[in-house]
């Protein structure tokens, strides 16, 4: 069954700054919904905040499982992993002097998805070759491109329904930013996936969105349901296409 | 080597060192003897919070006092014996520990590291003050000359210091080849890392710092009855926070050999210097050897065994590897 996540009303920040104001969004069931804005306004914070990292002040994140209703604030991150919530940090975050197999074993340190971890190694690698043939190498000697499949497939380690990836394009090269959009939403059909992105390169998030939100300043600016609204926006027009 | 063969060969090595301590003469051995396995224990304690997670410890002092004074008082209180003194000595700086901690764990590199220090200098102040031990005037601790089975009352020390520093290298071993330990190494490389890949990053912290903690104080336990007269300035004597960074540094950190290798080496080196120069040029040694390591051979004594060797993953000491091949042979 699919999963879906809803932030309401969500309030934080870190001491007396306050980053996110009144911040809601939704991610429906098997939708692509990307987060944009540029450097400063709240995206890795609200995802710090989905993810347990950063305590909200008010405000409801609730994430649907399976049918069921959980309610994510209070959580710690690994208990949030637990129910099938997987995290690609910003700037990938690879352990480098560990190969590309102990990273994604790693990925597989909750004990739920040890059970599991023969099935979830092989998903891995036939959803990346590459990393099969490199399974012995050092994560830090490879390409930014293949880093960032590491990346992914370390999150995918724990057998996630929904998928939040923080700024995939960061640090790569136009080329792989592409390719590494396509990669999210290959794998999002091939697994029945629930994603969430937060990305600056609106053209390339906008290939894959379903729906999109932009935030300004800590506060949901604009909402557009399907790609055509928001291509159709006049505020991004002006702050991402520079017309 | 498996967890239950190493703890064998680490207690008959253990046996072998008693063993060897009975047919020894001159006392003076077995006295240098036991200060070189209390900087094993305590090396193997710095190592578990400093080395397996990279957190700089430098309140070794605080810990070991606690220890020590906890044992002083509760001696003089009760009457207790050394057996019963080092689990108590454990289980309140294990508590220490937990408590430092949680005030602490929010700071990272060099904050922690002075939090650390400010701890000693607490702990210093509240036993100077504390008139049940003595205060600043220190405290005589009687002990009887003689022991059964053992002997000398020294030889006894002995035996029992032993028995921890079997304990603390074994419990090290273990922790490293346990998915605990592979945490642990998680965070030292990335803590925002292993925190997405779903480590507990606090709890695993904290109980880092409970073992650690708790681990220095059981060495603390014994430590007034060998020197029968405690006092808060040599019981936080710079020397045991020194040598137990120094020791692991220049062993190797990344695993339970390299604090094992630096105490012997450096604790052996003190002690032979206070006989033979004098005991005020030891710290100078042990800074100097700090130096040379940290420029020539940041990864200690076992970084340059390794580099040359080359190091290969092995599913015996990856806790996780070795699921997966265990894994796949009870699939086939």
């Amino acid at each position: 069954m699919a999963s879906s996540i809803r932030v309401d009303n969500i309030y934080a920040g870190y001491g007396s700054v306050r980053v996110l104001h009144n911040v809601s969004l939704n991610v429906a069931p098997r939708e692509t919904v990307t987060l944009l804005g540029t450097n400063g306004n709240g995206k890795s914070t609200l995802i710090k905040t989905i993810m347990g990292v950063v305590r909200p002040t008010s405000g409801r994140i609730v994430a649907t499982i399976d049918g069921k209703d959980y309610d994510l604030i209070g959580k710690e991150t690994e208990e949030i992993i637990d129910l099938g919530v997987a995290l690609v940090p910003e700037g990938r975050r690879l352990f480098p002097r560990l190969t590309v197999e102990e990273n994604l074993l790693l990925g597989a340190y909750r004990p739920t998805a040890r059970a599991r971890l023969k099935d979830n190694m092989a998903y891995c690698y036939e959803a990346f070759p590459r990393l099969a043939e490199r399974r012995s190498q050092l994560a830090g000697t490879m390409s930014g491109g293949e880093q960032q499949m590491l990346a992914l497939g370390r999150a995918l380690m724990s057998a996630p329904s929904i998928l939040i990836v923080d700024e995939p394009s960061v640090g790569l090269a136009p080329l792989f930013v592409s390719r590494t959009i396509d990669m999210i939403a290959q794998l999002k059909e091939r697994y029945h996936l629930t994603v969430l992105m937060a990305e600056q390169n609106f053209t390339q998030a906008m290939r894959i969105a379903d729906k999109g939100y932009v935030i300004v300043h800590g506060e949901i600016a604009f909402r557009g349901d399907s790609p055509e609204e928001m291509q159709r926006s006049d505020l991004i027009r002006q702050h991402y296409l520079g017309m | 080597m498996s967890n239950g063969r190493f703890i064998l060969f680490a207690c008959l090595v253990g046996v072998a060192l008693v063993a060897a301590s009975m047919f020894v003469t001159n006392e003076y051995y077995v006295f240098a003897a036991y200060f070189v396995l209390q900087y094993v224990v305590l090396a193997t304690a710095w190592n578990i919070l400093g080395g397996y997670v990279g957190y700089v410890n430098f309140g070794t002092t605080a810990f070991l006092a606690i220890g020590l004074y906890s044992a002083a008082a509760l001696n003089k209180w009760l009457d207790l014996p050394i057996p019963a003194l080092i689990p108590i000595a454990g289980v309140l700086c294990g508590a220490v520990g937990l408590v430092m901690g949680y005030l602490t764990i929010r700071l990272r590199g060099v904050y922690f590291t002075i939090a650390t220090l400010a701890l000693s200098v607490v702990v210093q102040t509240f036993i100077t003050n504390w008139d049940y031990v003595g205060g600043s005037r220190g405290l005589y601790v009687m002990r009887p000359s003689e022991v059964p089975v053992f002997g000398s009352y020294v030889a006894y020390l002995f035996f029992l210091m032993t028995v921890l520093a079997v304990a603390a290298v074994v419990t090290a071993r273990a922790i490293e080849r346990s998915t605990f330990g592979f945490g642990l190494a998680a965070i030292r490389d990335d803590e925002t890392a292993a925190a997405a890949s779903g480590v507990p990053v606090l709890r695993l912290k904290l109980v880092a710092a409970a073992i650690s903690g708790g681990l220095m104080g059981m060495a603390g336990a014994p430590l007034p009855f060998y020197l029968t007269y405690v006092e808060p300035t040599s019981s936080f004597s710079l020397a045991y926070t020194v040598n137990s960074v120094a020791m692991p540094l220049v062993g190797g950190t990344t695993s339970w050999i390299g604090p094992v290798i630096g105490a012997v080496l450096l604790g052996t080196m003190q002690q032979a210097m206070t006989v033979l120069i004098s005991s005020s040029v030891n710290l100078l040694v042990v800074g100097l050897l700090l130096v040379i390591f940290v420029i020539a051979a940041p990864n200690g004594i076992l970084g340059l065994i390794r580099s040359k060797g080359g190091k290969k993953p092995d599913p015996e000491t990856n806790p996780l590897a070795a699921m997966l091949v265990t894994e796949k042979r009870s699939s086939q």
